[in-house]
């Protein structure tokens, strides 16, 4: 009987192992930049196809490299994201971005990104007048266009590798 | 029943062993259930292994992209607050298309806000990452290097800093496991004025231990080992020169003053590290800095040299 039971208790184990391998496949990751662009090609000078934003649930369809090609859940469309754009982190990343049809318990939106927000960024510079905003403002202001990078990088003799599975 | 109880216990350990700690709570649940089903434990004891499985899960939580993102803002204002920025559009044009270049190929291309640099107007010898990605270089560093690629250097330095995450483990682990808990607090839904107030307490004690550790003490030695080996793999990525960091630390190692506040202070000497790099053999690939990229740093820099 006993070793009856331990057959059972090995067997839905084993079992938990392979659905994991089977999510693996399929697996929802979730977006932990500002912004994210879908790329047509695996590389940050492909084609933008669609935008992310921080919180959206993405799914994952093929992987080359560090990149990864992802669809948005609610058909926005599908594209390649750099891995670093994405964690597999379960826990909701920014309140009220859920939607239905995700598995997130309430208790997770719940415990998601707030914290240090602006609003405590802001609670602080009241408390410290001298420190200099003006400029993280500035410098987070200055864009460098695709263009511009390629002609530097070209122009330079210089090349972008390991950017993953670029042809 | 006992012993049974203990060898799903330890089939528990060794599928968590397995799986790793993203899947722990899952296939707790999952054992939990099972055990139940057939009888090895009670429903009560179910019950109490759920919710401990629960905690731990949650004081695993660490902070998100977007808080790591203001607490750099933050600590990047202390550090402007040192040392003035400098207003100069050409410099600071050639040194953030550099910096998003070298970001590209590092092992972290994305962060929350992405890369910013900034040139700070001082002689001192110093450079600052946040672990929001603002990146800042004194003109006295910059006149350490000769060539665009000995600037790739400092600045592939500075992104492996924040690609090992090493500003935000300059928190205290007191502090970290306080914030977390009142985060938590504040998950639950509890959350008032008393909290509010403990949060900015704690984010302060955060942006003192970082600034603290970046500006005054300097990280560990090994911290900075870390990053001059990421940063030649960076630089190797790109087919900049990887001899261009030992070459720009030979300049530093003469123009450093001794007692000073700056890298004489926070960082290894330079002569250390380069005996670190050769030790390692990490110049493989050694290249060429071509004219084209010797001109066009002196006319992005040349007038602060």
């Amino acid at each position: 009987m006993f070793r009856h039971r331990s057959l059972i208790i090995c067997l839905a184990l084993l079992g938990v192992l392979f659905l994991n391998a089977a999510a693996e496949a399929q697996k929802s990751m979730t977006v932990q930049v500002r912004e994210g662009q879908l790329r047509a090609t695996p590389s940050h000078f492909g084609k933008i196809t669609a935008k992310t934003y921080y919180g959206d649930q993405v799914t994952v369809l093929e992987e080359k490299g560090d990149w990864k090609r992802v669809s948005v859940e609610d058909g926005k469309g599908q594209g390649w994201m750099h891995g670093s754009a994405l964690t597999s982190k379960r826990t909701v990343l920014k309140a009220g971005r859920s939607r239905a049809g995700t598995s997130v318990s309430q208790d997770e939106i719940a415990l998601a990104g707030k914290g240090f927000s602006e609003e405590v960024e802001k609670e602080y510079r009241k408390n410290n007048a001298n420190l200099d905003y003006a400029w993280i403002n500035r410098m987070e202001t200055i864009v460098i266009s695709p263009r511009q990078m390629e002609n530097f990088i070209e122009d330079g003799r210089l090349v972008l590798r390991n950017e993953g599975g670029r042809p | 029943m006992k012993k049974q109880f203990r060898k799903s216990l330890t089939m528990l350990m060794m599928l968590a062993a397995m799986t790793g700690c993203a899947a722990m709570e899952q296939a707790t649940t999952v054992a939990t259930v099972v055990g139940e089903a057939t009888g090895t434990i009670s429903r009560q004891q179910g019950e109490s292994i759920r919710k401990s499985s629960k905690a731990v899960a949650k004081s695993l939580e660490d902070f998100t992209p977007e808080q790591e993102y203001y607490i750099g803002r933050t600590v990047g204002a202390v550090v402007l607050t040192k040392y003035g920025p400098l207003n100069d559009d050409r410099a600071n044009t050639y040194l953030n298309t550099m910096g998003q270049a070298l970001a590209r190929v590092s092992d972290m291309p994305e962060l929350f806000a992405g890369y910013h640099f900034l040139v700070l107007d001082s002689d001192d010898i110093n450079a600052f990452a946040t672990p929001g990605g603002h990146v800042f270089i004194t003109r006295g560093l910059i006149r350490c290097c000769r060539t665009e690629d000995e600037l790739a250097a400092v600045v592939a330095h500075e992104i492996g800093h924040v690609q090992l995450q090493h500003g935000m483990s300059a928190i205290k682990k007191a502090r970290r496991t306080e914030a977390l808990s009142v985060l938590v607090r504040e998950g639950a839904k509890s959350f008032g004025t008393k909290e509010i107030a403990q949060l900015n307490d704690i984010f302060g004690g955060v942006i003192t231990d970082i600034t603290n550790t970046m500006i005054n003490n300097g990280y560990s030695r090994s911290y900075e080992y870390q990053a001059d080996a990421a940063a030649l793999s960076i630089m190797k990525r790109m087919n900049y020169n990887p001899r261009a960091l030992p070459d720009m630390l030979n300049v530093m190692a003469k123009q450093i003053k001794p007692g000073g506040t700056d890298f004489a202070k926070t960082h290894p000497l330079p002569q250390n590290r380069i005996a670190a790099l050769k030790k390692n053999d990490q110049f493989v690939g050694e290249t060429e800095t071509p004219d084209v990229r010797k001109n066009r740093f002196m006319k992005a820099v040349g007038h602060l040299l």
